[in-house]
């Protein structure tokens, strides 16, 4: 959405020239190291400090955090961050590292925890100085979340934590982790509670991250195996049976249905020169002109263009929507177009990169590796991310549930 | 440039206007009263009735209704796309049987040949008269400038196809042909030399008709050489009001088929609760959603950002038009065997989704415009 969209507030058009004015004069520019596609695959350390640098520069700015009160890091406004969030795009400014810390941890500890440990936790959680990674998946609980086995006994004031997770991102640069897990076998929902755990601080001491590759032959997600790793009792949020309820706040703002905005950026493209946007279905007409095929380019064959067109319309459809999400009498039930936003995007992303296969032909086959790949190799490798998309933060066909669940009303499924 | 607003220039005024319609349509046209006033038979030879009810059409000529677009210098209200858009997706929700869309196809054909004649024409309308477009040839042609009428010495001659609510309009406004290029032309329904000959249709809440011109009378709304235009500046609005109708016939399918797939049992569940039904239900939700942000924002643009509503229009139309076909085939599907037949009400906005689809252009067509638009011409 432009920002001529919107109409905003005295508060929000001051804070709008604010943003404008700072990063006018403080862009970061070009990063000196090769970026991943975003912020859940990266594993360079370099490449992590250098983007740090920039998410502590824009907190310091005011741009990160906005909506949230001054004593915990925030910059006490009202409905900045969306306008923030804006301005960092429009300025294609680099994406924010620390993505699970402001998208999932910062709303759930800020409406579930203690006022110390909002005050403690948050204010480097939203500068970027303490990446956050989220221990929710296990070998046997994926979709069906409330199955954990990770266990927490209390001992006094302490708990002593027990068990296996799977698919952490990021959980190699973490310093804390948002962990569900259970602290009674009795009963499938009420027996689970949620902490916040220290991981970087307890490696070796309880905590042991080991990397798992992913399927484009990269890091970036890991296991996590605790061994009787001991947590104080503040650092539980909400309680003690809770978990459940507090893992809905969790669930509801990763999928960017909850109340608070997340901070978001990432309007770059990768590298210095390179106009590739595999998230923008206009970057597939570029790619067709430059196709050939029988002498002809990939943009005159009316079987590509028809294609292409429909993800155009799509991608307009979803911003359009997002238009509409904001009015409420133009809205049907309060959560139908905010829950429809992840299927809309991850399913844009993955047809976009599919259809890339078919106009690059042959030449689709060539790896990010080969000199010869066109774009650089990036569309087939956001083909095989883009699964990442649609598999993670609770898995379309979930996803497709909830909307039939809780929009439409229809029976609950398994 | 004007500001493009947030809620797609849906005001007060326009959100009552739309919930004075839903109303309005949910108390006087409720399916099982359409289904008796146009399925009253199945007899395949009656297919070319024209039943509605002239009554409501009255009221909703005096509601003010049908002159919401027309300027009020013209005796209209004056209000912007959206608000007919929000009638239009009222009246698709009702499947309701009028010549509400042709109206205002064409007084937005009307509202671009800024001529006197057309002025003169908007204030009938305003008055009362329902109005329809006589634009389009033998093969269907969507193209402005295929007509297979002519004109010579002020007398039109030949034949317009594809004339939508036809019996119901008090006149039509014809595109036609003269040495100096195509122009616009009014002429009575009843005028001497004209003669409408029903289409014989499967859309039960439709009337469609081609009209024989002989000699007749007209009156000239834009000159020779400049009716293509006109026709162009208005089709944006044409679509959008088309695919108005389709999101709210859409929004009937998807809601009548959910509460079906609430009650009906099978396997000692309700349907719902096999996601074989549940997940092409929130399908037909997604598509039906993205056609009506996709529409509110055709509309918009044509009331506040001219230059890029073509484009917007044939996104909206393109959208609109798959997602009727998908949930008009989902929902007589996930009826089963009762869906398949004439006594279950779904038929009724199947067809006139499948009618409405093709208006115009399918999506297909939109698309290959956008493509020229966007990717550029074939080479
Ligand atoms: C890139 C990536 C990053 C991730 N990062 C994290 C992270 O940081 N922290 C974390 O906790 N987790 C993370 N995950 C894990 C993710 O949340 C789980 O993979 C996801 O919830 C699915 O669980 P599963 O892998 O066990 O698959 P399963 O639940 O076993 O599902 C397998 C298949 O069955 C389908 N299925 C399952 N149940 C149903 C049902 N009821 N109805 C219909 N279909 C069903 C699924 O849709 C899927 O297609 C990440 C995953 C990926 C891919």
């Amino acid at each position: 959405m432009s920002d001529a969209d919107a109409k905003d507030s005295p508060e929000q058009a001051e804070f709008r020239a604010q943003c404008q004015d700072w990063l006018a004069k403080n862009h970061p520019g070009r990063p000196p190291v090769k970026l991943p596609q975003g912020a859940l695959e990266l594993y360079d350390p370099a490449a992590l400090a250098w983007l740090q640098k920039w998410q502590k520069s824009a907190y310091d700015a005011g741009m990160l955090g906005c909506d949230y009160p001054t004593e915990v890091g925030g910059g006490g406004k009202t409905d900045c961050q969306a306008i923030a969030n804006q301005e960092m795009q429009q300025a294609r400014t680099p994406y924010l590292p620390n993505v699970i810390g402001m998208g999932m941890a910062a709303p759930t500890i800020f409406f579930h925890s203690q006022d110390d440990v909002k005050a403690e936790l948050l204010p480097k959680l939203l500068s970027g100085e303490e990446i956050w990674c989220q221990g929710f998946s296990e070998p046997g609980a994926g979709s069906d979340l409330a199955n954990q086995q990770t266990f927490a006994e209390r001992d006094g004031d302490n708990w002593v934590i027990n068990g296996h997770k799977v698919w952490t991102s990021l959980a190699h640069f973490a310093t804390w982790m948002i962990l569900l897990c259970r602290t009674s076998k009795d009963d499938k929902y009420n027996g689970l509670s949620y902490f916040v755990v220290p991981i970087k601080s307890a490696i070796g001491n309880g905590v042991t991250i080991k990397p798992l590759i992913k399927i484009t032959g990269g890091t970036g997600f890991n296991e996590v195996l605790f061994e009787n790793l001991v947590v104080e009792d503040r650092y539980r949020l909400d309680d003690v049976g809770a978990g459940w309820k507090v893992a809905m706040t969790t669930l509801a703002h990763e999928r960017g249905a909850g109340p608070m905005v997340t901070p978001a950026s990432g309007g770059m493209s990768l590298e210095e020169g390179e106009t590739v946007s595999t998230s923008n279905a206009m970057s597939l007409v570029d790619l067709a002109q430059s196709q050939k095929r029988n002498n002809k380019t990939a943009a005159d064959d009316p079987m590509i263009r028809d294609e292409i067109v429909k993800l155009v319309i799509r991608q307009e459809g979803m911003r359009q929507t997002m238009r509409r999400m904001t009015v409420p009498p133009l809205t049907d039930h309060p959560m139908r177009i905010p829950l429809q936003s992840k299927l809309n995007y991850t399913e844009l992303f993955q047809d976009m990169a599919e259809l890339a296969y078919h106009i690059e032909g042959a030449a689709s086959s060539l790896n990010v590796t080969d000199e010869n790949a066109p774009a650089g190799g990036q569309w087939p490798f956001a083909f095989m991310n883009s699964f990442g998309m649609t598999i993670a933060a609770g898995t379309n066909e979930v996803q497709r549930n909830i909307l039939g669940e809780r929009v439409l009303g229809l029976a609950k499924s398994k | 440039m004007t500001e493009r607003p947030k809620n797609f220039g849906f005001s007060e005024d326009e959100t009552m206007l739309r919930d004075s319609a839903r109303k309005f349509f949910q108390d006087n046209c409720p399916v099982d009263k359409l289904h008796s006033l146009v399925a009253y038979d199945h007899d395949v030879n009656r297919s070319n009735d024209c039943n509605w009810d002239r009554d409501l059409w009255q009221q909703i000529v005096e509601l003010g209704w049908t002159a919401v677009c027309i300027p009020e210098a013209a005796g209209g209200v004056g209000m912007p796309l959206v608000a007919a858009v929000a009638l239009a997706e009222e009246a698709g929700k009702a499947a309701f049987p009028s010549p509400l869309l042709a109206t205002f196809n064409a007084t937005f054909v009307l509202n671009a040949c800024k001529s006197d004649a057309a002025t003169k024409a908007l204030t009938e309308i305003a008055a009362g008269k329902a109005t329809s477009l006589a634009v389009t040839n033998q093969q269907g042609s969507w193209e402005p400038a295929d007509t297979d009428v002519s004109i010579d010495g002020g007398k039109l001659n030949g034949v317009s196809y594809y004339v939508q609510e036809a019996r119901k309009a008090d006149q039509f406004l014809v595109s036609a042909t003269h040495a100096d290029g195509v122009g616009l032309y009014l002429v009575d329904s009843n005028a001497d030399g004209v003669e409408i000959v029903p289409d014989n249709i499967i859309d039960l809440t439709r009337d469609q008709a081609h009209i024989e011109f002989n000699n007749a009378d007209a009156i000239e709304l834009a000159a020779p050489g400049t009716g293509i235009d006109v026709i162009n500046q208005a089709l944006p609005a044409i679509l959008c009001i088309v695919s108005a109708d389709m999101v709210g016939a859409g929004e009937w399918l998807l809601q009548t088929t959910v509460e079906y797939a609430k009650t009906r049992v099978q396997f000692d569940h309700p349907l719902g609760f096999f996601q074989a039904v549940k997940h092409p239900l929130v399908n037909v939700m997604l598509d039906i959603d993205r056609a009506k942000s996709l529409t509110y924002n055709a509309a918009c643009a044509v009331d506040t950002e001219p230059e890029a509503a073509e484009k917007f229009a044939r996104m909206a139309k393109s959208q609109a038009g798959d997602m009727a076909v998908f949930s008009s085939s989902r929902a007589v599907q996930f009826h089963g065997g009762i869906g398949f037949t004439w006594e279950c009400f779904v038929h009724l906005f199947f067809k006139r989704q499948m009618h409405n689809q093709v208006l115009y252009g399918d999506a297909k067509y939109q698309r290959a415009k956008l493509a020229d638009m966007l990717i550029g011409d074939i080479a």
